[in-house]
């Protein structure tokens, strides 16, 4: 049974910026990190296999040769296994390409249990794959995960995280899951899985190890296509204010006046 | 395959780096003093405009010819109904539908999926839908993606609409990624525009990425329908006026399943303070409040102005109040009327996720704090003593 966690690696978002004049990014400085979200995937999947004392725990993801980096960050949290999906192919895929790629992949890896996702990525901020691929392995998802309530070989019961609440959801095996930040707290790496990430080298596969269907794949299989980037609308701060508290209250008073919400 | 190249023109490369810089991909690099194109690179062609020594070309081959699939016309949107009530963004989709419908010549069709339902169709055809297909069973009484994407599928393919759109709400996020991969097709998320190209008919979806700091606008081109999710509150439902419009039942047929799923119990929070996604207003909390006591202030005044509670990560982290209100990258986008920013000092992070509201209020101690850079209206001040006597004033003006 594995435990499969999907992460991505991303720019840290926070630097891109876009030089409104020029039209063009601006990522001076930008560092590749471990999409946030899947540091909460990945420690959800390496808990399932200590609270259940079963499962082997596989990193899995797709990107440049570089993305090497985001497994060996798994794999000192204290996954099992990495794999790294690239291939030229594979370029210019969209959530579609991208969730079927991910999917044969995991066909591959063999008899899932539970497949971990993040809630979404921050680059592209989608939450499409999660979702996507359950429909190519046609399983069924619970996103935005909050707690895993309970978890065996048949079924999982988890609460989901709904725009009035939680739901509880039980669903059987294998199913994909994408999680929440609320859900635990990622570890930080041990000593010991600092060390076995120096010494790893992840396990590569490209389009020919898997079974794949060119027209789902790439640029080719992307349904989606960017035409055109620009900057948003530049928000500039209002005027600020300062004096005694009853001088603030009526300044804010008579903007909500003037808004017409009191 | 590939159908585009980036092609690096070495006698005119320099190996300045200045592509290195602008790539937001990662995806190109000089190594011994020119450049390298990775497997990454999704041919966005920022680069070969930033290259002063036309050193980057951009090669398309003329694609094969691909052929449209014929037959879809139509508008689709997909209404949503929370606990029994149709929710805001199910309304506000409906006016942009329209739009788009005018634009194409064509009419809506809306598709109604759950349990004693059949009450909203009138109010939908009122907001501006012709057709309502109606999917009502005590089996979708609770929104189960797999069955509920099994119906949109059969109602797609039975109706076959050229767009379909949806709001990016929790239900819209699981739902139609899943139907869009059923199908085959390409999927926006968080639209927040959205125009029709002269030339093709085809639908510009506008989105914002990389946490707001950018916008792009996509197509979907050789695949149907074209679908989309929309930001909630971007669009503004249409005043309400008696029309004519149809209800088409579909009968549902429970499906055997290789699996199972169902939903075992609902959990719903505070009311209506956690909906911040189709809050008016939403005040929100910071590290400035500084306990979960003293998060009651917060809750006062929001209270006060009929609104929703927000807070920032700090907050969140240190316990004060559940993730359900955390707003910013790692937690909800929100862009109400008014957002009122209590001791939130506004990191990047925070800003994504509230940086487009109408107007922003910040009420914070530190005058340097960078909040106030995005603040339409600051407030250099206490948090503890504004808010007490504004929620005085706010009560005199009522009246009370």
């Amino acid at each position: 049974m594995n435990i499969i966690v999907c992460i991505k690696q991303v720019p840290d978002t926070q630097d891109v910026k876009m030089d409104p004049e020029r039209g063009t990014l601006i990522r001076e400085g930008v560092k590749s990190i471990v999409n946030p979200f899947d540091l909460y995937a990945l420690e959800e999947g390496i808990r399932i296999k200590e609270r259940t004392g079963k499962g082997t725990v596989v990193a899995l993801t797709m990107g440049p040769p570089q993305a090497e980096e985001a497994l060996k960050e798994a794999i000192a949290m204290g996954v099992d296994r990495g794999i790294l999906i690239t291939d030229k192919a594979f370029a210019g895929a969209d959530t579609l390409a991208t969730s079927y790629t991910l999917a044969k992949a995991i066909e591959k890896i063999g008899s899932p249990w539970v497949i971990v996702c993040g809630r979404q990525a921050i680059d592209g901020d989608t939450a499409q794959v999660g979702p996507e691929l359950a429909a190519w392995l046609d399983v069924p998802q619970i996103t935005y995960v909050s707690k895993i309530l309970e978890i065996d070989e048949k079924r999982i019961k988890a609460e989901r995280l709904t725009d009035y609440g939680y739901d509880v959801v039980e669903a059987t095996v294998p199913c994909v899951i994408t999680v929440n930040k609320e859900i635990n707290e990622p570890r930080l790496p041990s000593l010991r899985g600092m060390m076995k990430a120096k010494r790893f080298k992840p396990e590569i596969w490209d389009s020919s190890s898997m079974d794949v269907d060119r027209k789902y794949i790439g640029l080719e299989g992307s349904p989606t296509r960017v035409i055109k980037i620009f900057a948003p609308p530049q928000k500039i701060g209002g005027q600020k204010h300062e004096g005694t508290p009853e001088e603030l209250a009526k300044i804010i008073v008579k903007k909500f006046e003037e808004l017409k919400i009191i | 395959m590939p159908k585009r190249e980036l092609r690096v023109i070495k006698e005119n490369c320099t190996g300045c780096g200045v592509c290195e810089e602008v790539c937001p991909y990662n995806a190109i690099e000089v190594i011994n003093g020119i450049a390298v194109v990775r497997d990454n690179c999704v041919f966005c062609g920022i680069c070969v405009e930033s290259c002063a020594f036309e050193a980057l070309k951009l090669y398309e081959e003329k694609p094969e010819e691909r052929t449209v699939p014929e037959g879809y016309s139509g508008v689709m949107t997909y209404a949503e109904v929370l606990n029994g009530e149709l929710s805001r963004v199910s309304l506000e989709i409906l006016s942009i539908a329209r739009e788009l419908a005018k634009r194409l010549n064509t009419n809506v069709t809306t598709l109604l999926i759950g349990h004693n339902i059949e009450k909203h169709a009138k109010a939908l055809i009122n907001h501006g839908a012709d057709k309502v297909i109606v999917v009502d069973h005590s089996e979708l009484n609770r929104f189960i993606d797999e069955k509920y994407a099994k119906i949109f599928v059969t109602a797609i393919e039975q109706f076959k609409p050229e767009v379909v759109i949806g709001g990016a709400t929790a239900v819209g996020r699981a739902l139609f990624p899943r139907v869009a991969a059923l199908l085959k097709t390409g999927l926006t998320a968080d639209c927040t525009e959205f125009d029709i190209e002269k030339e093709t008919g085809l639908l510009l979806q506008t989105r914002p990425a990389f946490g707001g700091n950018i916008m792009a606008t996509i197509k979907t081109e050789f695949t149907r329908p074209q679908m989309a999710t929309v930001r909630p509150r971007v669009f503004k439902p249409l005043t309400p006026e008696e029309r004519d419009g149809e209800i088409i039942k579909l009968e549902y047929e429970p499906h055997k399943e290789s699996f199972v799923k169902q939903v075992l119990d609902v959990l719903i929070t505070e009311g209506e303070t956690v909906n911040l996604e189709d809050a008016d207003i939403i005040v929100s909390g910071g590290r400035g409040v500084g306990s979960k006591e003293n998060f009651k202030v917060i809750f006062d005044l929001a209270k006060e102005l009929n609104a929703a509670v927000g807070a920032s990560r700090a907050a969140v982290d240190a316990g004060w109040i559940p993730y359900a209100h955390q707003v910013g990258q790692t937690g909800k986008t929100v862009s109400p009327k008014i957002y009122i920013a209590c001791g939130i000092s506004g990191a990047i992070q925070h800003q994504v996720g509230m940086r487009s509201s109408d107007f922003i209020i910040a009420i914070n101690k530190d005058p340097e704090a960078p909040i106030f850079d995005i603040a339409d209206l600051g407030i250099v001040g206490d948090l503890f003593e504004v808010i007490p006597v504004l929620i005085k004033e706010i009560k005199k003006k009522k009246g009370e």
